[in-house]
């Protein structure tokens, strides 16, 4: 098994998302905290098989987003993201 | 166990083997012949001239070894069960690492609480009195082979009388604390402590 | 289409199994009939919710294969031997059967015809069935964006919706499919050989200066890998969209 393959990225964890937030966060902009690099929610990394879904910065890997089912209740712990921007409102 | 709407999936079974050793399996987990690699990023990696390992904090002597001192240190063979929050168990895995005893007394802890740092960024919290008295390793050897990256290697921590997770992997330094401080996971919603056989999988239970 | 209540996206809905295909040996198709869907638009996935008669429960997410314009919703499945669910879904499933459904989800790995082009796909493996999407929706849409999908696949016979692919090929003068076969290719086989690199695609693709979008989805390496070529194609970074798959395929 080719460790490498197990990286997702940010459209594995669009579901998740969607039940913290309600509502689609793939194109949503975060900067990391560690790096200030921004990028695109489903550009960032995502390893999620285990405990819950860690969401790491695709410059730097830095840990940016974790996000764990306990008791039927999604949890969400972003201290790895400096800011977030959401889309654009305008729709083409 | 809640069935959100009583919808069964016909002939849907599962994965889950039948618990055979049930005495021997903590409440709600199965039995796994494999050895499921769960990640939380990539797997480090660290060339062995390059590791160290480290025990500092709260101690009266900081210690500091490298991977030839570290591995002249007495051994031990531990073959233990191991159980993963995922609720896949082990039995008899066996290890060759150093016990903690060993690594803590040189170090003389005055804190009660430890923090393992890890590569790859991850921490998690133990209690002094869950590592010492032949309780956890640091262990470097697996099923007779050096401990395979994906599985930690060079060296991780075994813990096996409490949840997998707290045998971290990839650790290198062991900070001695005087308050008990949440780890990666438990600051994410899992439990403080983590006793398979009491079930504390997630904080509050 | 994407203004549907989000509350029933979120929500697990039922669905019912209207029609099973075998698209290569170890990838079936599956369509459902769901009375509260919502729409989707192509690239957009869903999860899949099974739960055992004891209550056990887990569920996978599978790109949306079918165009927004069918009214069924389908996905297709690749089979992984020690899989715990993608098993199920091709080998035990049957028409009336039926699962818990959840979506459309995902925003970022999406196109319909509205965002133009011209398109360049790239695909590996399962990697195609969202792409397919967006290829079984262009076809019916008005308007006309030139398209390239390059195709990975293991051997001839692993080429999911070979047939269909032909059609649109044959069908499509502003259309171009082109396939490498990595593992083994049939006798008399002139395509290309070999994995994706910055060579087939600097053949392949369609030229920077035409402001192309890219989306790219299959196993991390190809993905990767094609992603990073493209940037040294002169692609515009926001214009090279990437979904990758997981050792299952998705």
């Amino acid at each position: 098994m080719d460790p490498l393959e197990w990286r997702l990225d940010g459209n594995a964890a669009a579901g998740l998302l969607m039940e913290i937030f309600g509502r689609e966060m793939t194109e949503d902009l975060t900067t990391c905290a560690a790096c200030r690099a921004e990028h695109p929610i489903g550009r960032l990394l995502v390893y999620a098989y285990g405990m819950g879904t860690i969401i790491r910065c695709a410059s730097c890997g830095s840990v940016q987003i974790r996000v764990t089912e306990i008791r039927g209740r999604v949890a969400i712990e972003m201290r790895g993201v400096g800011t977030l921007r959401a889309r654009a409102r305008a729709q083409q | 166990m809640a069935v959100s709407t009583g919808f069964i999936s016909r002939g849907f079974k599962g994965r889950r083997a039948a618990a055979g050793d049930a005495s021997r399996l903590p409440p709600g987990q199965y039995l796994d012949r494999g050895f499921p690699v769960l990640s939380a990023g990539p797997t480090p990696r660290v060339a062995l001239d390059m590791w160290d390992l480290q025990v500092d904090g709260r101690v009266a002597y900081k210690q500091r070894w490298t991977w030839e001192q570290f591995l002249a240190l007495p051994r031990e063979q531990p073959r233990v069960d191991i159980h993963c929050v995922t609720k896949w168990s082990k039995l008899d895995t066996t290890w060759e690492g150093i016990s903690l005893d060993t690594i803590l007394e040189r170090a003389a802890p005055i804190g009660e609480y430890l923090i393992a740092h890890c590569d790859g960024d991850y921490t998690t919290n133990l209690s002094l009195e869950d590592v010492t008295d032949g309780k956890a390793w640091i262990v470097f050897g697996y099923e007779g082979e050096p401990l395979a990256p994906e599985h930690g290697g060079p060296a991780r921590l075994l813990v096996s009388h409490l949840y997998f997770w707290k045998s971290a992997k990839w650790v290198r330094r062991l900070e001695v604390v005087d308050e008990d401080e949440p780890g990666f996971w438990e600051s994410a919603g899992y439990h403080m402590r983590g006793d398979p056989w009491k079930e504390e999988r997630y904080s509050g239970d | 289409m994407e203004r549907g209540a989000v509350l029933g996206r979120l929500s697990w809905q039922p669905a019912e199994v209207v029609e099973v295909v075998a698209e290569t040996a170890r990838v079936r198709s599956l369509a459902f009939r769901v009375p509260t869907w919502p729409g989707h638009r192509p690239g957009q996935h869903v999860d899949i919710r099974l739960t055992a008669e004891d209550g056990y429960q887990t569920q996978r997410s599978y790109s949306i294969a079918s165009a927004p314009e069918d009214s069924r919703v389908a996905i297709s499945v690749e089979k992984i031997e020690d899989g715990e669910v993608s098993p199920y879904l091709v080998d035990e499933v049957q028409v009336g059967d039926r699962l818990e459904i959840r979506g459309p989800i995902g925003g970022y790995f999406t196109w319909t015809a509205a965002d133009g082009g011209p398109l360049l796909l790239v695909g590996g493996g399962s990697g195609i069935v969202p792409l397919m999407a967006m290829l079984r929706h262009r076809a019916l849409s008005a308007v006309t964006v030139p398209v390239c999908l390059l195709y990975s696949s293991r051997t001839y016979d692993d080429i999911i919706y070979r047939a269909e692919l032909d059609r649109i090929a044959r069908a499509d003068e502003s259309s171009r499919i082109v396939h490498t076969l990595t593992r083994s290719q049939p006798g008399g086989w002139t395509g290309y050989r070999r994995r994706v690199d910055r060579e087939m695609l600097a053949e392949v693709a369609p030229p920077a200066q035409d402001n192309p979008l890219a989306f790219i989805c299959g196993p991390t390496r190809l993905v990767e890998g094609a992603a990073e070529i493209l940037t040294g194609l002169g692609y515009a970074a926001p214009r090279i969209k990437t979904e990758r798959f997981g050792p299952t395929g998705g």
